[in-house]
Formats: structure tokens, C-alpha cells, sequence
């Protein structure tokens, strides 16, 4: 295994044609590349096309053969229908504030840490990082029964303190933060911080912080998405009079019969946040999976 | 210089010393309770006869779960042969479409962004809507699968009824919904490769389908394996989708005959509607090693991509 932290040697460099030549060697798309590419990008947009498309029908239009494959125009009837009919208005306000709290504090917590195995000195860190690391690894179901048992000795079942309190810091995110000030925050920087007489806390917010800008960004990105998307746990600490979106699909799609239009109307409310933030901020998510550096 | 510090320098002294444990302590302490504990806990759990109404009642029972849950449970290696069965056919499928999809999108495109962004859009929908969806797309009367099958003469469906059909039916959402992750991890590998190797390639007469074979799958043997390590460990503990894919009464036992309840399901059943806490952390401990094994068979099988 070579080591991750010597860069390594350039391969065939004498072979390489410089800069503007060599991106042109990589081979032209042909038309066939083109239309399979729209061919899987239709694939993989269809079914939140699709859950659009039942979204503004009406429930005899769903069921009727051939199937309706174009919008219709009942979109705010049936969204008005989950609002009146469903406690969908809660489980949104929830997953708000399960996801915005779970967001801060991750990013804020794992720039902490990160910043403190990336910059600072002391004892046990190397044993301490690598604990951070193995702990990533672990399934989260493993140890459900026991946490159920804590929190309802807490009396926080069915709480959303339940749901936000095991999500307030990620081993992911120490890590992914660890690696960003590891490359990003030059050491000189921060000695010349403690020339001025600079706490480590001073530092922390003055020097590290606006450095961190970027990464903590991204970082908060997936946090958001992945708390507001979680669905095992809140499935089975929270009770279906106070769901977060997650749950609540769950409840309205379980009914003896299933009301599709409505359930996935809902299903539609419920991806138009993780939605927009992807639209707004889709390139720096694309980029942060190609550096390998997320796991969804 | 055994001069008598002065207070700013002893408070510096102890900032430097005391402040990263200060930096790293809130990890370490709502992990610690919230992660670490319940984890092991488990495994205490799991020896013991304990029902969630009647927490004062738990009474150790030593392996007795185990002896149970392996020897005497039908149901559990009924859910373990479904769990193997979606494994691969969520893993294997996955992983190749993936360095197909790389591959289409390792050329010179115009809207690179576009594409890009539309396939990692499956990943960011949640998969209870995702779930939703795709059961309903998968309806026996009114799917529009069904429907479309029905131009090549095939008759109606009925996708949950049956176990291949509802392996194929989950297996099609967690691959729908994974691909394009994977493919944006191959792509970014591919990119490193010098175009030079290729055009060496050509000039030997290494024809296209030859250069991806030899060339473009060998070198992303790291991100191979990664990936399939990935995707193994995620796809041996699915829940929600099985548990949603025909919700109401039936839901976790995943289907009527239980034609689908995975592993990860079974432990959500014992634990969570019959609240048999002991047993159910009996599976946890089991289907945690299981992944282990499972994850280590691939991880074996992938290193074998030919390296020359």
C-alpha cells in the first residue's frame, strides 16, 4: 500500500501531451453517447416525474388504463387535501427542525473537532482520530433496542429530542472536516495568530472558522439531507401523532387502502426541500462524491 | 530560568494543553452515550429474556436467543435466504451499470453538469418516497410496469406476491437509487487515467470494449472494491424498503408469506411490534456478523479484478 500522504509520481509524464492536447485526445461523445445518456437521465428522473404527474391528478385518473403520463391541473386541490386531511403541516415543521438542529450542530461540532486533530497538539490524538475513524464503520441499527430502552427511560420517546440528540455529531463529519484543515490551513497562519496573543478559541473563530467556509458548507449540505431523508430511527422512537415527513409517508401509505394521489402528494411536499437544495447547490454536491469524500 | 511565571503565560500554557480535548470532547461524549453504549449494550441485551412492557421482568437467559434464533427459527433464515438473494441482486447489477454509466460520461460532453446532477438525483429523494412511488409503479391493476409489459404480451404481475418478482421489483428501487452514486466515484478515477495508455491501446488495435476490459476496469480496482464494500454493507441491512414496499397490516413481516422480509426487517418486527427486546438484539448481533462475513467474501472477490 502506498501511503496516502506522499503525493504521488507523476505517471508517464514524458508520454503526456501538454494541457489543451491531451483533454482533446479524451474521445468526443458520438450521438449514441448522447442518446443513452438521455436515455438513463430520463430513467433516473421518471419516478419523481412520475410521483409529480399522480400529484396533479385525480385519484380516477391514477387508476384508469393506459395510465395518465402527463401533469394535470389538481396539484393544489390534492395539496390542500393533505393539509386538511393529514397532520402533514407537523410532520413538516419537524423534520425542519430535527434537520436544521442536527445541521448546525454537526457542522459546528465536527469543525471543532476537525480543527483540533488537523492543527492542535496533544495527548492521545493519534488513538482518539483513529477511534473516530473505526466508528464510522458501524451500523447504526446494531444498537437500536438499547438506545429505544435509554430514551424511554429518558421519557423522550415519541419526543423529537429523541431523534435530534443521537444525530448531534457524526464521526463522518470529524473526519471530513479533519481532512479539509489538514490540506486547507496553512500552520504559519495559524502561529501568527498566537504571535498576536491569540486564545485557541480566538483562533478557532478568527482563523479556522472562515477557512473552513467551504468544506462546512458541503458538509452541511449532506447533513441536512440525510436527517431530513432518515427514516429507521424516527420510525421507531417517534409515534404517528408527531412524525417528521419520513414517518408520516409511512402512516398515510399503510391505510387499508391506499389513497396514492394523496399519499404521493405528500411524498412530493416531502422532496421539494432536499430538491432545492440540490438545485441550488447540485455541483458542490456532484464534487463532493467525486472526491470520494461523501457517503450517502 | 526558574523565573516565577507570570499569569498570562500560565493561562497559555494551559489553553495550548487543555483546549483540543475541550475541541473534542462533544463528540466524544454524545457519541460515547448515544452510539458507543448502545452498541454494546446490545450485546448484554441480547442474552437476556426482556420485553419492552416489562422492562422489571428481564431475566438473563444466556444464549438461549441464539440457540433459538439459529437452530430453531425458520423464520430468521427465511429472512436471512431474502436478504442474500436482494444482496445480490442489488450489489452485482449496481456496481456494473455504474461503471457503464462512468464510462458513457468519461467523454467529452457538452452539459457535463446536467448529466452529472441527473444521475445523483435518485440519491438525494428519501426512500420512503422512493418507496412509495415505485410500489406504486409496480401496482398489479393499475402499475405502470404492468402496463407497459402488457405491450409484450406478458400478463398481469402481481409484484409482491411472489418471491422473485418482489426481489426484482425491491432490487430495481435500491439499484434505481444507488447507480449514479457509484458511477460519479468511477468517473472521478477514470479521469486520472492518461489518456496516453488508451492511445497506445488503439495503436496496438485494442478495440473499445478491449480498452474498458483491460485498461479503464483494472486501474479502478481501489474504487471497485470500495464501492462494492459500500454497497454490501448497505444493501444486507435493507428495511425500509421491504417494510414500505406493501405497507398496511403485512408490512413488517414483509409481505403475507413473508416473501420479502429481510433480516434487518425481522429484527424491526420482533423488536418493535412484539417488543421482544432480547431476541431482536439477538438478530442484530447475528446480522451484524453476517454483513462482516458477507462484506469480506467481496471485498476477497473484487481484489481479483486482474491488475495487467
Amino acid at each position: 500500500m502506498t501511503s496516502v500522504l506522499t503525493p504521488a509520481p507523476p505517471v508517464g509524464d514524458r508520454a503526456r501531451p501538454p494541457g489543451r492536447a491531451r483533454r482533446l485526445a479524451r474521445r468526443i461523445a458520438s450521438p449514441w453517447t448522447y442518446a443513452a445518456l438521455i436515455a438513463i437521465l430520463a430513467g433516473s428522473a421518471f419516478p419523481v416525474y412520475w410521483s409529480l404527474v399522480v400529484s396533479s391528478q385525480t385519484p380516477e385518473a391514477v387508476g384508469s388504463v393506459p395510465p395518465v403520463l402527463v401533469p394535470g391541473g389538481h396539484l393544489f386541490a390534492n395539496i390542500a387535501r393533505v393539509f386538511d386531511e393529514t397532520d402533514f403541516a407537523l410532520a413538516l415543521g419537524n423534520s425542519l427542525i430535527v434537520a436544521g438542529t442536527i445541521t448546525v450542530s454537526v457542522v459546528l461540532f465536527s469543525t471543532l473537532a476537525g480543527f483540533a486533530f488537523a492543527k492542535l497538539r496533544f495527548r492521545g490524538r493519534t488513538a482518539l482520530l483513529l477511534v473516530v475513524i473505526a466508528t464510522q464503520a458501524i451500523p447504526t441499527e446494531l444498537g437500536v433496542v438499547p438506545l429505544y430502552m435509554m430514551m424511554a427511560d429518558f421519557g423522550w420517546a415519541g419526543e423529537l429530542q429523541a431523534v435530534i440528540v443521537p444525530g448531534l455529531v457524526t464521526a463522518f463529519g470529524v473526519f471530513f472536516m479533519r481532512q479539509y484543515f489538514e490540506r486547507a490551513l496553512p500552520l504559519e497562519l495559524l502561529e501568527a495568530g498566537r504571535m498576536d496573543g491569540c486564545g485557541t478559541l480566538r483562533l478557532f473563530w478568527h482563523v479556522a472558522l472562515p477557512t473552513a467556509r467551504p468544506a462546512a458548507a458541503v458538509l452541511g449540505l449532506f447533513t441536512f439531507m440525510q436527517a431530513w431523508n432518515d427514516f429507521f430511527w424516527p420510525l421507531v422512537v417517534l409515534v404517528p401523532e408527531n412524525p417528521t415527513v419520513q414517518t408520516a409517508l409511512s402512516t398515510l401509505a399503510s391505510g387499508y387502502t391506499t389513497d396514492y394521489t394523496l399519499v404521493l402528494t405528500a411524498a412530493t411536499i416531502g422532496t421539494v426541500p432536499v430538491l432545492l437544495v440540490f438545485l441550488l447547490f447540485g455541483r458542490q454536491i456532484v464534487g463532493g462524491i467525486m472526491q470520494g469524500a461523501l457517503k450517502g | 530560568m526558574a523565573e516565577r511565571r507570570t499569569w498570562a503565560d500560565r493561562r497559555h500554557h494551559w489553553d495550548v494543553k487543555l483546549s483540543p480535548f475541550g475541541f473534542v470532547s462533544p463528540y466524544f461524549l454524545i457519541f460515547g452515550v448515544f452510539g458507543l453504549f448502545p452498541l454494546l449494550y446490545t450485546g448484554w441485551v441480547s442474552l437476556q429474556d426482556r420485553n419492552l412492557l416489562d422492562a422489571e421482568g428481564a431475566e438473563f437467559v444466556g444464549f438461549a436467543n441464539y440457540d433459538q434464533l439459529l437452530f430453531h427459527d425458520p423464520y430468521f433464515w427465511n429472512a436471512m435466504g431474502n436478504t442474500v438473494s436482494l444482496w445480490l441482486l442489488t450489489t452485482i447489477p449496481q456496481i456494473l451499470f455504474a461503471l457503464g454509466v462512468a464510462h458513457l460520461l468519461n467523454r467529452r460532453l457538452r452539459g457535463r453538469t446536467l448529466f452529472r446532477m441527473g444521475m445523483i438525483l435518485p440519491n438525494i429523494t428519501s426512500v420512503a418516497a422512493v418507496t412509495i412511488i415505485f410500489a406504486q409503479l409496480f401496482g398489479r391493476d393499475f402499475g405502470l410496469v404492468n402496463w407497459v409489459l402488457s405491450w409484450f404480451g406478458a400478463g398481469q404481475i402481481d409484484w409482491q406476491a411472489g418471491t422473485a418478482s418482489s426481489h426484482t421489483a425491491i432490487a430495481a428501487m435500491v439499484v434505481w437509487r444507488w447507480t449514479g452514486y457509484h458511477a460519479l466515484i468511477f468517473l472521478a478515477s477514470m479521469q486520472a487515467i492518461p489518456s496516453s495508455m488508451y492511445e497506445a491501446a488503439t495503436l496496438d488495435g485494442a478495440r473499445s470494449w478491449q480498452q474498458f476490459w483491460r485498461i479503464t476496469v483494472p486501474l479502478l480496482r481501489p474504487q471497485i472494491i470500495f464501492s462494492t464494500v459500500i454497497a454490501t454493507t448497505g444493501n444486507m441491512r435493507l428495511l425500509a424498503e421491504p417494510l414500505l414496499f406493501n405497507p398496511g397490516t403485512a408490512a413488517a413481516t414483509g409481505g403475507s408469506d413473508r416473501q420479502f422480509q429481510t433480516a434487518a426487517l425481522y429484527l424491526y418486527e420482533q423488536g418493535f411490534t412484539k417488543y421482544d427486546f432480547g431476541y431482536s438484539s439477538a438478530i442484530a448481533l447475528v446480522l451484524a456478523v453476517a454483513t462482516m462475513l458477507v462484506a469480506g467474501v467481496s471485498y476477497l472477490v473484487t481484489r481479483r479484478i486482474q491488475t495487467e
